[in-house]
This record gives C-alpha cells, sequence and structure tokens, in this order.
C-alpha cells in the first residue's frame, strides 16, 4: 500500500474510534446504533493489524484471555455464579448493594450517657459535675503536661462562636448562587411547572401521591399568583386592618414579655424559701411559662393574621417575624431578669468573702496566740466543709439546662398529645361521630414545616448563650437532637398529612440562614458582656480570683510569650490604632455595598435585553401578515410612494417589523395572546434621511397608544436597518 | 458486575454498555437466552408493571414512544433504548427530543393544547377546575410559543426546555 492510502485508511480508524467513543450521544434508535457499532468496531479490528498497529488486536485477545482468567467462567454458567432465583427479586434492588457494603455499628458507652444525663439531679449531684462551670479549677496549669485550663476554656469559648460565625456565611454565601428570589421573575415559569416538575425516580405509592399533591398546589399558587394582581379592593379598608392587626399583635408581645419579667422575679423571691416547702411546678416555673408562650402565641398571631389578607408567601413571612420577635422578647426578658439575679448573688458573695477572710484571719491571731508561733499551719477543714460563695456562673448553666430540657419536654408532648392522640382519637372515633372527623374540625395535625425549622433556630440560639456557662449542655443537646429526630421522623409518618398550601419562605433557605445569623449574633451579647465586664466568682471555676475574665489572657501574654509580644499587643490594643482600622473597615463595606449594588443593576439590564430580544424574535418570526394588515390600514397614511426614495420603501416594512414593541407587558387576566396590544409605530425615524422622515415622523406619536413606550421601540427600529 | 441476569455473549454486553446502559438492564420478566438474537416483543401492560414505570404518570405514553410499532410492544432493543435514554449518561438533546415525543400525545410532531390539557391533567390526577386547567393551558403556551401559531413546536420546545434550571429526569 502507498503512503497516500495508508495515511487515509489511518484517518478513517481514527474517524470510526471517535464514532464508537461518541455514540452514545447520538439520537439513534438501538438497531442503527448497533449496527453501526458493529461495523465500526470490525473495521478498526480489521485495519488496525494491518496499519501495524497489531498490538491493538492482542491486546483485546489477552484482555478476554484475562477476564477469562481472573473471573472464569461467565456469569450463568454454574450454580455458584447466579443468583438463587427465589433472590432474584429482591437482589435487582440496589438498596441491596448498599446494605452489603456499609454496616453501621453504634457504640453508644452507656456510662457516658449516665454522667451526662442527670435532668432531675441538677441541685444536686450534678451541679458539682463537668458539667457545669463551677466544676473547672483555677490553677493556672493542670496535670502532667501542664494544660493550661483557664486560657483553653476561654478560648474555646470564643472560638465557638467565631467558627460558627464562619459557617454560617460561608452557607450563605453558598446559597446566594443559587438564585435567591431570582425565580420569582422567571420566564416560563408555567411550561416548566408542567414539563419538569415530576420526578421521575418515584417509586413508591406514597410518594407518588404525595407528588401529584404538591404539583397541584404548586399550580394553585402560580395561579393564585396570576389573579393576585387583579384585587385592588377598598384600599382603606385593608390598612386600617393592617394596622390594627399589628397593634393587636404589638400588644400580645407586650404582655408575654411581661409575663415572663413576672414570673422570674416571682423564682427569685421562691429560691429565698426553702426548697422542699415548693412544688416542683413553682421551682420551673419560668422555663414552662416560656414554652407554653412559644406554644400559644403562634397560632394567635396567625388567626389575627387573617385579617391582613396577605399574599400567602408575604403572609408567611409576616408570621414567621412575629414568632421570631415574640422568642427574642421572650428571651431578653429572661436575661435581664436573670442578670438582676446575678447582681444579686455578687453582693452576696461579698458579703461572704469578707466574712471568710474574716474567719481567716481571726484563726490565725488564734492559733499564734494560742501556740506562740508565728509559722501557723492552714486550717485544716475539709473540702466539704469549706465555706463557699454562690457561684453565679453555675447557676446562670442551670437556668440554661432547665431552659432546654423545658423546651425538650413541652416539644415531646405536644407532638405526642396534639398529633399522635389527636390522630388515634380522629381515625378511631370517627367510627362513631355524628361529623367526619377527618375532613371536618380535628383531622390530623399538618406538619409544620417552617415552625419547627424555627424552632431548631431557637434551640441552636439558647445553646450559644448557654454553653459558656455550663460546657456539658452541648452534650445534652446532641442527645436530644438524635432522639428527637428519630421521634418526629415517626410521627410525622404515622399522625401527620402534608400542609395544604406549600409555600416557601424563601428558595434557597437563606432566609433560615439569616435568621440563624441573627440569632447568633445576638447570643454573642451577653456572652461577650458577660466576659469583659463582670467579675467572675472569687471561689469557683477557672477564672476565679481574677478581677476580669480575660485577664487569663493578659497573664498568659506577660508571663507565657517573648516580651516584644507583650509591646505588641499594647501598641495593637492602643485606641489610636483600633479606631482608623474601624473607620477603613467601614469603608470597605460601604464600597462592596456600591459594587454590589451596580452589579445587580448590570444583571437587571441584561436580563431586560435577553427579554427584549426574545420578544423581538417572537414578533419577528411571527406576525408578518399581522402587520402587514396594520400597514394595509395604514396605508392611507403613507405619503404617496412617488414621492418617496426608493430605498426608502425597502426600509419601511423592515423597519416596522423591528418596530413592535413588547407585548408582554404583565401577563394580564384576560391572558392576551401576542398579537393584540402590537404597535408598529411609524414613527421609527431612518437615521439616515431625517428630512423626508419628518412628515412622517409627527404623525407617528399620536397613534402610539402608550406614548412611553414608543421610546424604546425607536431605539429598537435605529437598530433595524443594520440587523438586516 | 453486578446483578446482571442476563446469558448474553460478551460482545453483546460490551455493545449495551457502549451506548450508556447501566444497572437497568433487569427484564426479570423474560428470562430467555439473547444469544441468538431472537425476535421477542413484550407487550406494554408488562412492561408497564415494573417497579421504575409503575408510578409514572406517563408510563403508557413513555412505553408507546419507544417502541418500535407505536402501540407498546417492545422488543429488546427498544427497551434498552428506553432506559438508555432515561438514565443520567444520556445527553440533554436526546432528552429534550424523547420528552417532545412523549408529550405529544397525537402524534401530530406539535404539543397542541390538548396535549398540554392531557399533560396536566395527568400530572394532578384531575384535581384542579377546568378553568384553572384550560388557564394553565393558555399561559404555557403564550410562554413558550415562539412562532404564534398556538402550538409548540421542536424548537419552541427545545427552546424553552433549555433554559430551564432542573431539567433532569
Amino acid at each position: 500500500m502507498s503512503e497516500g492510502e495508508l495515511e487515509a485508511l489511518k484517518e478513517q480508524v481514527e474517524e470510526k474510534k471517535k464514532l464508537i467513543a461518541t455514540i452514545r450521544n447520538k439520537p439513534w434508535r438501538m438497531q442503527k446504533r448497533l449496527s453501526v457499532l458493529k461495523e465500526a468496531q470490525d473495521f478498526v479490528e480489521r485495519f488496525e493489524g494491518a496499519l501495524g498497529k497489531g498490538k491493538g488486536r492482542r491486546l483485546y485477545a489477552f484482555k478476554v484471555m484475562m477476564t477469562k482468567v481472573l473471573m472464569g467462567l461467565p456469569y450463568g454458567s454454574i450454580p455458584r455464579k447466579t443468583v438463587p432465583r427465589s433472590d432474584q427479586a429482591t437482589e435487582m434492588d440496589l438498596s441491596v448493594l448498599l446494605d452489603f457494603g456499609v454496616r453501621i455499628i453504634a457504640d453508644i458507652s452507656w456510662e457516658m450517657l449516665f454522667k451526662y444525663s442527670c435532668f432531675c439531679l441538677q441541685q444536686g449531684y450534678c451541679q458539682y459535675s463537668v458539667l457545669f462551670y463551677g466544676y473547672y479549677n483555677s490553677d493556672r496549669t493542670i496535670g502532667v503536661l501542664k494544660f493550661r485550663l483557664p486560657l483553653s476554656y476561654l478560648l474555646t469559648s470564643v472560638g465557638i462562636f467565631g467558627y460558627s460565625l464562619l459557617v454560617v456565611i460561608r452557607m450563605m454565601a453558598r446559597n446566594a448562587d443559587v438564585g435567591g428570589d431570582g425565580g420569582d421573575d422567571a420566564d416560563f415559569t408555567f411550561s416548566w411547572k408542567m414539563f419538569t416538575s415530576w420526578d421521575y425516580l418515584i417509586g413508591n405509592p406514597e410518594t407518588a401521591d404525595n407528588k401529584y399533591a404538591s404539583i397541584t398546589t404548586s399550580f394553585k399558587e402560580s395561579i393564585v399568583d396570576e389573579q393576585e394582581n387583579q384585587k385592588d379592593e377598598n384600599i382603606h379598608l385593608r390598612r386600617f386592618c393592617r394596622v390594627s392587626a399589628n397593634v393587636l399583635i404589638l400588644c400580645s408581645l407586650g404582655g408575654s414579655g411581661y409575663l415572663i419579667y413576672y414570673v422570674v422575679k416571682r423564682s427569685q423571691d421562691f429560691a429565698k424559701m426553702d426548697p422542699s416547702s415548693l412544688s416542683w411546678f413553682e421551682k420551673n416555673e419560668v422555663e414552662f411559662v416560656m414554652s407554653l408562650l412559644g406554644l400559644v402565641c403562634p397560632p394567635l398571631f396567625e388567626s389575627i393574621a387573617e385579617l391582613e389578607d396577605y399574599h400567602p408567601r408575604i403572609a408567611l413571612k409576616w408570621q414567621l417575624g412575629r414568632i421570631f420577635a415574640l422568642f427574642l422578647g421572650n428571651l431578653y426578658t429572661f436575661l435581664f431578669a436573670l442578670f438582676d439575679e446575678v447582681n444579686g448573688k455578687l453582693e452576696e458573695e461579698l458579703s461572704i468573702k469578707n466574712s471568710s477572710e474574716w474567719a481567716l484571719s481571726q484563726y490565725y491571731a488564734n492559733y499564734s496566740a494560742f501556740y506562740n508561733t508565728t509559722v501557723v499551719p492552714p486550717p485544716n477543714v475539709s473540702p466539704a466543709d469549706v465555706i463557699r460563695g454562690p457561684c453565679w456562673e453555675t447557676a446562670v448553666g442551670q437556668e440554661f439546662v432547665k431552659l432546654t430540657v423545658s423546651d425538650v419536654e413541652v416539644t415531646f408532648l405536644t407532638i405526642l398529645i396534639g398529633d399522635f392522640v389527636r390522630a388515634f382519637i380522629v381515625r378511631f372515633l370517627n367510627y362513631c361521630w355524628c361529623w367526619d372527623l377527618e375532613a371536618g374540625f380535628p383531622s390530623y395535625g399538618e406538619f409544620d414545616i417552617s415552625g419547627n425549622v424555627l424552632g431548631l433556630v431557637f434551640n441552636q440560639g439558647m445553646i450559644w448563650m448557654g454553653a459558656f456557662y455550663a460546657p456539658g449542655l452541648i452534650g445534652i443537646n446532641v442527645l436530644r437532637l438524635l432522639t428527637s429526630m428519630y421521634f418526629q421522623c415517626w410521627a410525622v409518618m404515622a399522625c401527620n398529612v402534608p400542609h395544604e398550601r406549600v409555600f416557601k419562605a424563601s428558595k434557597s433557605n437563606n432566609f433560615y440562614m439569616g435568621l440563624l445569623l441573627l440569632v447568633l449574633f445576638l447570643s454573642i451579647l451577653p456572652v461577650i458582656y458577660t466576659i469583659m465586664t463582670m467579675p467572675p466568682s472569687f471561689d469557683c471555676g477557672p477564672f476565679s480570683g481574677q478581677q476580669k475574665m480575660y485577664d487569663v489572657v493578659m497573664e498568659t501574654i506577660n508571663q507565657d510569650l517573648p516580651a516584644f509580644m507583650g509591646t505588641i499587643f499594647s501598641y495593637a490594643s492602643n485606641p489610636g490604632l483600633i479606631m482608623p482600622a474601624v473607620l477603613l473597615m467601614v469603608l470597605a463595606i460601604y464600597y462592596l455595598n456600591t459594587v454590589s449594588k451596580a452589579y445587580q443593576q448590570a444583571n437587571a439590564d441584561l436580563k431586560k435585553k435577553m427579554k427584549t430580544a426574545r420578544d423581538d424574535e417572537k414578533n419577528r418570526r411571527n406576525n408578518k401578515d399581522s402587520t402587514n394588515q396594520m400597514m394595509k390600514d395604514l396605508e392611507e397614511l403613507l405619503p404617496n410612494k412617488s414621492l418617496l426614495p426608493p430605498p426608502f420603501e425597502e426600509d419601511t416594512p423592515s423597519v416596522s417589523v423591528k418596530n413592535s414593541k413588547q407585548t408582554k407587558t404583565k401577563p394580564g387576566p384576560t391572558g392576551k395572546g401576542v398579537n393584540v396590544e402590537k404597535e408598529v409605530s411609524l414613527a421609527a425615524p431612518n437615521p439616515r434621511r431625517p428630512v423626508t422622515q419628518a412628515p412622517v415622523q409627527r404623525a407617528g406619536p399620536p397613534m402610539n397608544a402608550r406614548g412611553a413606550h414608543a421610546e424604546p421601540g425607536r431605539g429598537r427600529g435605529r437598530g433595524g436597518p443594520p440587523r438586516r | 458486575m453486578g446483578n446482571k441476569q442476563t446469558t448474553f455473549t460478551e460482545e453483546q454486553l460490551e455493545a449495551y454498555q457502549v451506548t450508556g446502559v447501566t444497572r437497568q438492564l433487569a427484564p426479570h420478566l423474560v428470562p430467555l437466552d439473547y444469544t441468538n438474537n431472537p425476535d421477542i416483543k413484550v407487550p406494554a401492560t408488562l412492561i408497564v408493571t415494573m417497579p421504575e414505570l409503575k408510578e409514572n404518570p406517563f408510563r403508557d405514553r413513555i412505553v408507546e414512544t419507544f417502541s418500535e410499532d407505536g402501540q407498546g410492544n417492545m422488543s429488546f432493543t427498544d427497551f434498552v433504548d428506553m432506559f438508555s435514554a432515561l438514565c443520567e449518561a444520556a445527553p440533554r438533546e436526546l432528552k429534550t427530543i424523547y420528552a417532545f415525543k412523549i408529550y405529544d400525545f397525537n402524534r401530530d410532531s406539535f404539543i397542541c393544547k390538548e396535549d398540554l390539557k392531557k399533560t396536566l391533567n395527568k400530572l394532578t390526577k384531575g384535581e384542579l377546575t377546568p378553568e384553572e386547567v384550560t388557564l394553565v393551558c393558555d399561559k404555557a403556551v403564550e410562554e413558550a410559543d415562539l412562532d404564534g401559531d398556538g402550538k409548540l413546536s421542536f424548537a419552541d420546545f427545545e427552546n424553552m426546555i433549555s433554559k430551564a434550571p432542573d431539567f433532569l429526569r
């Protein structure tokens, strides 16, 4: 074979190889693909050998031989290699593969559990356990490795906040890409809903039913969206209703805040009384009241909100905002009341401190007076008998733990009674009841997604606040989350029905992440305030004996780090340096804000451009006849053709065609088609011939029903000729 | 190599693999010997009982579209074709073409309002009122129809689907 022929053959072989590689992308039917594939493979096999690349063939044979050697006889030929017929139906499931590959071994150490879960013993043994602040000693270093406990305690607490901040903000930034609210002005809402909403991987009938229901509600939501434009009733009545609803809600918020304050004050009085004379309810009154408020107020808000008559999505956002305000108000009232208590404890501590010092000095004086020595051994009092001050940090930690626990209890009880018992009653009492319980009054509970997410957010806020005072709280919460997840999972499947109207507050969860961020910020405030201003207890906790908690850090810098670091830090904390830094950050924020606004504007402009281009193309492609119709109608307005220079004539049709303005303003209730609203403005001036256009131009604008839209039309007209 | 319960020859298996079929080779309905490429056709009524298709509202149309005779009786190659198009590895354009064919109930190469009404009713199991159905269909046509003939041609459909964010089966 000659050179040229060899080359041509090589090329063909390459082509066939490429075909084999891309054959799965071709939209052919199976038969065709198989035949083409076979042909290509034969061709390649045959001629690769001839081109001296005989390796291809040998490699293939080698491959076949190796698989035979490694895997022996092919599947299905001997009993060992065939799945038994009885199991064949199940073996097909992918889940079987998963079962083989993964086995989860949960090893729960029960001792750890009990150590950390003494719910009922908070006043007792637990108070002195690792759970609470008071357990930790104030020695600078402990143990053989000289672990700096106080320093690490402080740094860990602060580090938790920093890390949480980072995580939340990163999540939000990632979610922002998913286009938050961009879906509201999508172009093809209905078409997409129709063609892309079914999930083709559904195999379970119940899931399929749920999917049908959700698709239906999604359509209904869009229809409601459409029809919202039509509503324009009495504006004054609406405003009045809304204002009155807001007033009512503010009143209830204020009322709940006052109630909490009152209850906390009462609990302080109780604390002064003898603990054994109080009932359990009186001891845990505060937390109970808070949880109950969190239960009762949201439905109240929802019923008041019916006065307002908002679009469902907006109403949902208002509702969530109000629940958030409720929680915040309650928590902060609780915190302020707590601070009152802490101050009280501080005073008490001062008096105890004074009295214990006085007692010690008395002891020394007596001892030296009695034994007549100056070297006095320290008093040997067993640790249990030493006078100790009230440890306010532990008290605060206890309050938070109690709050969390009561929150858990209330949640469990609500689910049990509100969902399970209700479902039970509705199901079984339905047989002997006058009206249909399932469709009518009680019916089954709905699973409130937004309420549950908010609950999680609040729970996290409480943990953030309480973790500094009660490190064990985190462990308790993890346990609580694990159990409540399984419990709620069961409850949802067994007792709940899906929500009737599935309105999402935000497409990308950024709304909830924003709430979480706010809660994080508000939780940091009390803790940082405590670290910076409140003096720690003098005899308990890792910071005892210091003036302020952050003194630990100062001490470390002074003693453990080299000298120049100390000077660096003292320079860095100089207000003269900090103020300009803060100023710089403010300027950076301002700048970035401006830049992002500019991007948003550019985005909107591009979208508009795309939309007009689309409409242009639409109108260009379809309505040649209608534009001609318009032209026919308006022919008498056209100046006499003999007067017109010829080039103008051919310009006019194309220019006028391009000039159809956008026909879709808002999809109105009557669903106007594309052909109506057409405006062909003959006013489009051909920029090359201003003089001859003048008479036509003057006639143009009055014809436009909407003068405002003549502008873009003219603009487009100018773009017309070149496009031709 | 998985639970392939067929008795193909090596080459046939490779050929089918190359065309993008994954584990869906599960003709557990008709376990025959395929090495000689026999001419078997499975009726539609049997295919739609497969677990993957059972809950699908468009299962009849899917089977009809992929069968050679248009009635729903599928040979093995049709079967493999169908799942090959439905699997994740198939390219977008392929899926678009087949999607159009599936939604075109009367097979006139256009998706007219009647087709849309049928699609909608299948999707919502008749839960919407007739006015709502009409409204939705009108709006869908208005949104996607570019050439103004009141129905969706393939170009319209493709233009609309290519902009959809989650067109994934």
